[in-house]
């Protein structure tokens, strides 16, 4: 029954193309079986839409006159850097702000400029004889900005570890306040939803990916940082832990702050809420087989955040239906648990991008290069050493 | 048993254990105090659930107004802001007596009864989205 990425493109070209979310691919694969439903389907749509630390925007101001070649930048009193050209910075969503700290970070200056508000910028430079300009202090919009686009190195975890202390006291992580001897969890995925849980090997999912980031129309840049394809896997081929992870680039002017939210964690830093999703070709019986697992089917590792050092112990695992129910059992005690990945947001992102498809005929992008792939790269540690141990 | 929730205002030199002990002792109506702001020489305020049997509640309160106290059904509440809450749910896993909670459709409920006042989701919620009114 194997489709062509060319086939699957005509169908969706020609308004024909059949296409589901993943939630509504398991049910149809439960009541029709997974061949007839792989043979009904063209195009599967995930989504997720969690605290994504490793996001940010690259902007270019324009020049004033006289022009400066700015090296000291805020924005609303946050950092940007001024390692760029002149009137280009990077600014990171996690960085706090110099007056307010991690009550409003770069997440919120991305936020309100996605918002359309005014953002204050603040520069200050050498002074050269092509920038002699040494200050600025001006307000600037999105509209206002020749370039603004997203470039997250790190997006959509495939899957994420559950947090659980041991300790004896609270502890303010980036996945909430852990309550002491084991009082809480949380866990932070979409589970069924998450992109790359349904293309676990990353056979489609790979750099030129066309996706949807923050409610832009983007693309997959490159494996993301810390891409581990080397994970432990089930059965199924699918990590069982924190595992490959994408960089993606989207224009920010196209974003939209139904999905797109800034975050402060309390005593942690800032955040933001990312929204991707990525539509997935049902190419044949194999990749219709991941496409229709559900949270029954996927696994995630427990950590104890009360132990302080790299490698937590892990007192389990758990699959996400049981952390669905808001209680799992860790060393024989019952757990209250909480996402922190909305699963009313990751279906929004699923439907509005089976709408894309469906509707505006939004095209799949076969990879133009594929994701380190299992067996390749694992993810190394940072040793602390000596010049002379070298 | 009927359980009941009052915003207690003291006047300033009112201590606030004897009156607590009274409808204990006098009034048989079992005191849970949620939240309490009582500083010397000041106004003091205290939220206040009381268990105990029907008739008890009017004479308790009827005690309480003799002692120079303005009682009145409680008016504390969390206030969740729409427009700033993502759903993501993290509120949920840090209070206790689930007064926030998913439904079947993972959208956020609150149950005024059970919540004790303890600020847990105020400070967990990443959106700030959650502020007490006291
Ligand atoms: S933690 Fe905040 S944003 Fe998240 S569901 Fe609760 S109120 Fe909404
Ligand atoms: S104040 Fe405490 S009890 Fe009330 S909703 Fe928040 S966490 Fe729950």
């Amino acid at each position: 029954m194997a489709k062509s990425w060319e086939e699957i493109n005509s169908r969706i070209a020609a308004g024909e193309a059949v296409v589901v979310t993943a939630e509504e691919f398991s049910g149809m694969a439960a009541a029709d079986g997974l061949e007839s439903a792989a043979k009904k389907v063209d195009v599967v749509t995930t989504g997720t839409f969690g605290p994504m630390c490793s996001s940010g925007v690259f902007l270019n101001f324009g020049h004033s006159d006289p022009p400066i070649k700015m090296q000291t930048i805020t924005l609303n009193d946050v950092p940007a850097s001024g390692g760029l050209a002149a009137v280009d910075t990077y600014l990171g969503i996690t960085e706090p702000s110099l007056t307010r700290g991690i009550e409003y970070g770069g997440a919120h200056v991305v936020e309100d400029l996605i918002r359309g508000r005014a953002v204050r910028l603040k520069a200050i430079g050498p002074g050269t004889d092509c920038y002699p300009r040494t200050e600025i202090d001006t307000w600037v919009t999105l509209d206002d900005l020749n370039q603004a686009y997203f470039f997250n190195p790190r997006n959509a975890y495939q899957n994420y570890a559950v947090a659980v202390n041991s300790s004896d006291r609270t502890l303010y992580t980036y996945l909430g306040p852990l309550l002491p001897r084991y009082a809480n969890a949380t866990y932070c995925s979409a589970g069924a939803l998450s992109p790359l849980l349904n293309d676990p090997t990353y056979r489609t999912i790979g750099v030129g990916t066309r996706c949807f980031v923050a409610g832009a129309a983007g693309y997959v840049a490159w494996e993301g940082t810390q891409h581990n394809p080397n994970q432990v896997r089930d059965e199924a081929g699918v990590p069982m832990a924190p595992s490959g992870t994408i960089a993606v680039i989207a224009d920010l002017k196209q974003a939209s702050p139904e999905f797109f939210a800034a975050a402060t964690f309390t005593k942690y830093g800032v955040s933001a809420y990312v929204g991707i999703g990525i539509p997935i070709p049902v190419l044949d019986e194999e990749i219709a087989r991941t496409l229709a697992l559900t949270d029954a089917d996927l696994t995630a590792t427990i950590f104890d955040y009360g132990v302080d050092r790299r490698s937590r112990p892990s007192p389990g695992r758990v699959t996400y239906a049981q952390l669905r129910t808001g209680e799992i059992e860790v060393d024989g005690r019952k757990v209250p648990v909480g996402p922190i990945s909305s699963l009313p947001a990751a279906r929004r992102i699923a439907s509005e991008l089976k709408r894309w498809i469906a509707e505006e005929r939004f095209s799949l992008t076969q990879p133009l290069q594929l994701l380190p792939q299992p067996g390749t790269q694992s993810f190394k540690p940072l040793e602390i050493r000596t010049e002379e141990a070298i | 048993m009927p359980r009941k929730r009052f915003d207690l205002r003291f006047p300033p030199r009112q201590a606030a254990k004897p009156v607590i002990y009274h409808l204990v002792k006098d009034y048989d109506l079992t005191p849970n105090i949620l939240r309490a702001q009582i500083e010397p020489g000041q106004q003091g305020r205290m939220l206040l659930e009381l268990t105990g049997r029907k008739e008890a509640f009017a004479d308790g309160l009827a005690f309480l107004e003799r002692e120079g106290l303005t009682v009145s059904e409680a008016a504390a509440d969390i206030c969740l802001d729409d427009e700033k809450c993502v759903v993501c749910g993290l509120c949920t896993a840090v209070c206790k007596p689930q007064a926030l909670y998913l439904d079947d459709d993972f959208a956020l409920k609150f149950d005024k009864d059970k919540c004790v006042y303890c600020e847990a989701c105020v400070i967990a919620c990443p959106r700030r989205a959650i502020t007490l009114r006291f």
